[in-house]
């Protein structure tokens, strides 16, 4: 039985018209609906214990002694801490330098110290209470301004993980010949990924095979190399399984690796399996979350508004170690200029260390940080030139010809007035505008209306598609059926549905008769990591390179014909496994050509392809109790192709209410280094009645270097709202607003100073009357 | 989870008396246990202290709801889902229904007490401020007896109540013929549904001629306890209504909360937006005078 809902575009698959732009059903999406489909806490092996991990608590010290319980007896836990670890004592990654367990020297509150295990999981609480920890302290950081200080140097000689510097022009001219010069500063503050499905992973030792993982987690083979260099074993005594995964958003990207090898080394030292599952609480302390963001703005403008030049410092905080805040801050440079034209630039960022739990990949990956920065300051421009907010982004919107901050020339026909007046006209901008200046003199709600304009960069930055070298595989089966081997993975965006159906439309058959394969990496060759929105676009061509070879090993084989109909593909692949045994085909990436990149100077194409949006905020403040609410939302976006219209709209979708929460709702409480808030009755996301009717609109002009026209897409919609919202605020109140995450409490505390600052101002005068 | 269930003890008596007697004899070693809807976070978290459980959930003793003609009768067992389907309380009660409806999720809904909600005492519980403006009684019941109590007098400082060891919520007297009352309530939470409230002002008011006849303020989430702001309602009794009151309110009232700052927003934040509530109240009475 088939769901209603997508009825229809299941029998489109039957007939000759296109699979690629229908909403087929999700391929995993019955399991998932009906409970089949199992995660890693539902998954039970004989003899099974449960891990748990004790904690440093403390943000930074030298850890003197560890003491046991006398009350618990430890006969029946598996131990293990630093000096069991097998092989090297690090996640690998970028830079090795993150311990699996603390060796003597504590660098953040959450780091793992001692593991410990037990057949019984309701003894796992207790057990890690009755693990003590001494330490000495040593003096901790918690800002990227204490960091930048260097009072304490915590990491490398300088506080530093990394720095880049892009220059385009000439900028200190441009300063003498400005008409204007608009300085800003703004933040934005950590976000937890809150998916639905808590971290989590189970490991097999066996002495012959090797270590075997499953688990909750984005990429294989990042965990792959992660257990090579901790378990000291070769390739092919590693073996991770992905199970189906409740969400992801980045939050799975490195930080599996560190569960993956704990639950390794409980096993190894057991020759037990071992589960580890984090409940919510621990999930959300300890894993990582978005990087805190500050971005300073110094720019050079004409009478008429455009942008002679500027200067952008960005820095993040990257917490205690390295992780992947290079690549973070790598995005976040790149996209600090927005989609605008600037003649020249210079842009200088960083990421500093601090004594809390890493940062890491979320969903936007440093855009969201810069961009809201830019988007904001447009504004902040506007109001000093005397232009409205729409008309300083159309005269400094990027045209094709031009160059972006790494001047990568614009080939593609985007045309962002065009975008710019689409969406104002979705969004009844000048009519609500208008009539909110009048409505809000009287109202005790103040209403505003905000736009922000951006682009995303799809796939990996620079030459880092090259380096990934991604493979992808397809195999004709004996029932006739097609399976596409991948690491790329699905926990919840669409993998498995959309590129199956690009299979099934580069073959010419029904999207039923394609399947995807676990990943697993055993068995699937490795497409690279499900991150840097590079799925659809980047291995869905990969996929399609593979069907096309696959479906000519056939022709050239004779067993198909050069046209043929779905049947008679399905009969060729039963023929040829049947007489000749595998049939596979293998796709490797190769960078288009005349693309170029220089890591060092941060010039050239940084991205294959970009994907643009304006986005319009409706937002209302309650003057009786400060909150801001997002009353309507319009998303218009470039996209290249749409493939599938329902999950890409669940996309944008997903993403604005996610960014809703940046914006408004997501504050992380911390306490040296500690979070305070890690329950979902304290660290508030907004739910279903705090989110506004979103209209999602797509433009499509295609793109060259994706399947069938495809850019990325998936995070894209974190970048936009959190600045449209924030001008939207701005234009209902006249306060200017530069930090997110944005609460009541602080829309109080300056309605409060500027009152206090009129009176001061106008007192005096007042006086004689 | 981080709670062993191997070290709980849960008894479920079929009867009230059974469960009495029990509570009687080891008095406050047993924990009450209804809906869960509070102690389970607690015990999810490994941080729920008394080891030794009584569930009261399916005793059906507690879950009437009595309509004499005088006052309503609410058994302490009713969920808030009973609340905000009856028939009486949605109509003669509406601040206890809409409060009802406040209070976490469906799930919540169905399975949290409004004993609950008074036992476990929070100052943000939902329903508390609206059974102070409601001046509703407490009977409390042992195997000794039962007593009956004004409920304003229950909570005697954080976390802390009247109810003996060997005691349990009864039920929850509210008196009827409210009719020539204007009432109001909101809940300030930090988003519209599943929230803990930061502020939450409930009133009752009674006008003649422009002036207030007689009025009743009851608050959450601004000190210790839910409180009656009992001298804001001396002010603003036989005045009428018009800025000058408004601002002469919000000073006593400032005075007799005791807010403070915590993981969920700030003492100035609750002051001036518990203010912010009463003005819009008073604003949206008829005869109200104010300048803007």
């Amino acid at each position: 039985m088939r769901f209603c809902a997508y009825c229809e575009g299941v029998k489109l698959t039957e007939s000759e018209e296109t699979i690629i732009g229908t909403s087929v059903p999700r391929k995993e999406g019955r399991d998932k609906v009906t409970g089949a489909a199992r995660y890693v806490d539902d998954i039970r092996l004989p003899g099974m214990l449960y891990g748990a991990t004790v904690r440093s608590k403390i943000a930074r010290g030298k850890i003197k002694r560890i003491s046991f319980s006398p009350e618990i007896d430890w006969n029946e836990y598996v131990i293990a801490t630093a000096k069991d670890v097998p092989g090297k004592n690090c996640i690998a990654l970028i830079l090795d330098d993150q311990p699996c367990l603390v060796d003597g020297v504590i660098n953040h509150p959450e780091e793992p110290v001692v593991l410990i295990a037990h057949p019984d999981k309701h003894a796992l609480a207790k057990a890690v209470e009755g693990v003590v920890i001494e330490s000495d302290p040593l003096p901790a950081i918690y800002s990227m301004e204490g960091s930048e200080k260097q009072s304490e140097i915590i990491w490398g000689t300088d506080n530093i993980f990394k720095s880049f510097l892009i220059e385009k022009g000439d900028v200190d001219r441009v300063w003498a010949e400005a008409d204007f010069i608009v300085e800003g500063e703004y933040f934005t503050g950590a976000q937890e990924h809150l998916y639905i499905e808590n971290n989590g992973m189970i490991a097999v030792f066996d002495s012959v095979a090797g270590v075997t993982v499953w688990g909750s987690l984005q990429c294989p083979f990042y965990v792959h190399k992660a257990l090579m260099a901790l378990c000291g074993l070769p390739e092919e005594k590693i073996r991770v399984v992905q199970l189906e995964t409740g969400g992801a958003f980045g939050g799975k990207e490195e930080y599996p690796s560190m569960i993956a090898g704990h639950a390794s080394i409980l096993a190894m030292k057991s020759g037990r399996p071992v589960k580890i599952v984090y409940d919510r609480l621990e999930d959300m302390v300890a894993t990582t979350k978005r990087h805190p963001s500050r971005t300073r703005h110094r720019t050079a403008l004409r009478k008429d508004g455009k942008i002679l030049g500027g200067e952008i410092d960005f820095t993040i905080d990257g917490g205690a170690y390295a992780t992947l805040s290079s690549v973070v801050l790598s995005r976040g440079t790149i996209h600090a200029g927005g989609p605008y034209l600037w003649p020249s630039v210079r842009i200088r960022s960083k990421a500093v260390a601090t004594n809390t739990p890493p940062h890491g990949a979320f969903r936007g990956f440093g855009a969201p940080q810069s961009l809201f920065a830019m988007e904001r300051h447009m504004d902040r421009i506007a109001k000093i030139v005397g232009l409205s907010p729409v008309e300083i982004r159309r005269r400094n919107f990027l045209q094709p010809g031009q160059t972006t901050t790494t001047e990568q020339v614009i080939r593609e026909p985007i045309n962002l007035s065009d975008l710019l007046d689409k969406s104002l006209a979705h969004a009844s901008y000048k009519a609500k505008k208008e009539n909110f200046a009048r409505e809000n003199k009287t109202s005790s709600i103040k209403k505003g209306m905000g736009i922000a304009a951006f682009l995303h960069g799809a796939g990996f930055t620079g030459s880092g598609e090259r380096y990934l070298d991604s493979v992808v595989g397809m195999e004709g089966t004996a029932d006739g059926s097609v399976r596409i081997l991948v690491s790329s993975t699905e926990f919840g965006q669409g993998t498995n549905t959309v590129l199956c159906q690009i299979a099934a439309e580069a073959l010419g058959i029904p999207y039923e008769s394609v399947t995807i394969a676990q990943a697993d990496t055993t068995i699937v060759p490795n497409s690279g990591p499900t991150v840097a929105s590079r799925t659809a676009m980047i291995v869905g061509n990969l996929v399609r390179s593979a069907a096309i070879g696959l479906k000519q090993t056939l022709q050239l084989d004779g067993t198909l014909k050069k046209t043929f109909k779905p049947a008679e593909f399905g009969a060729a692949c039963r023929k040829y496994v049947a007489e000749k045994g595998l049939l596979r085909s293998l796709a490797r990436y190769n960078s288009p050509e005349g693309v170029y990149w220089d890591d060092v100077t941060y010039k050239g194409e940084a991205y294959a392809a970009y994907a643009w949006a304006v986005y319009v905020a409706e937002v209302s403040v309650d003057l009786t109790t400060y909150a801001a609410k997002v009353e309507n939302f319009v998303a218009l976006q470039e996209i290249g192709k749409v493939l599938h219209p329902v999950l890409a709209e669940g996309q944008i979708i997903g993403g604005i209410a996610q960014a809703i929460g940046l914006a408004l709702y997501e504050k992380v409480l911390w306490q040296n280094g500690r979070m305070l808030n890690g329950q979902m009755t304290n660290y508030i996301m907004p739910a279903s009645c705090d989110l506004p009717p979103i209209r999602v609109v797509f433009e499509e002009i295609g793109n060259p270097h994706g399947a069938y026209g495809a850019k990325g897409i998936g995070e894209l919609p974190m970048d936009g709202p959190a600045p449209a919202i924030l001008n939207a605020i701005v234009d209902a109140l006249g306060v200017p607003f530069d930090s997110i995450p944005l609460l009541p409490e602080d829309i109080l505390e300056a309605i409060t100073r500027r009152v206090q600052s009129r009176q001061q101002i106008t007192s005096p005068q007042e006086s004689p009357c | 989870m981080r709670a062993n269930p191997t070290e709980y003890e849960l008894v479920a008596p079929g009867t009230l008396q059974e469960a009495l007697a029990l509570h009687a004899s080891e008095p406050g070693s047993w924990l009450p246990i209804a809906g869960g809807t509070d102690l389970m976070v607690l015990y999810a978290a490994g941080r729920l202290q008394s080891r030794k459980l009584i569930s009261i959930a399916a005793l059906r003793e507690l879950r009437n709801i009595e309509v004499a003609s005088a006052e309503v009768r609410v058994g302490a067992g009713c969920t808030y889902t009973d609340l905000r389907q009856h028939p009486v309380i949605t109509k003669e009660f509406p601040l206890l229904a809409r409060a009802a409806a406040w209070t976490g999720g469906i799930a919540n809904q169905n399975r949290g007490t409004l004993g609950g909600n008074i036992a476990n005492a929070s100052p943000a519980g939902d329903s508390l401020p609206v059974l102070l403006a409601y001046d509703a009684d407490l009977i409390l019941v042992s195997a000794s007896g039962e007593r009956r109590i004004p409920y304003r007098t229950f909570h005697t400082g954080y976390k802390k109540t009247l109810l003996a060891p060997d005691e349990l919520i009864h039920s929850i007297c509210m008196p009827r013929n409210l009719s020539g009352y204007k009432c109001y309530a909101r809940k300030v939470g930090a988003r519209n549904a599943q929230a803990i409230s930061k502020v939450f002002l409930a009133a009752m008011v009674r006008i003649s001629n422009a002036t207030i006849k007689d009025i009743r303020l009851a608050a959450g989430s601004v000190g210790p306890v839910p409180i009656r702001l009992a001298g804001t309602e001396r002010a603003l009794a036989g005045q009428p209504i018009n800025d000058s009151l408004l601002e002469l309110a919000g000073k006593v009232m400032a005075e007799e909360i005791q807010p403070i700052d915590d993981i969920r927003s700030t003492a100035g934040y609750r002051t001036v937006v518990l203010r912010n509530l009463l003005g819009e109240f008073l604003q949206s009475l008829p005869g109200a005078r104010f300048a803007s």
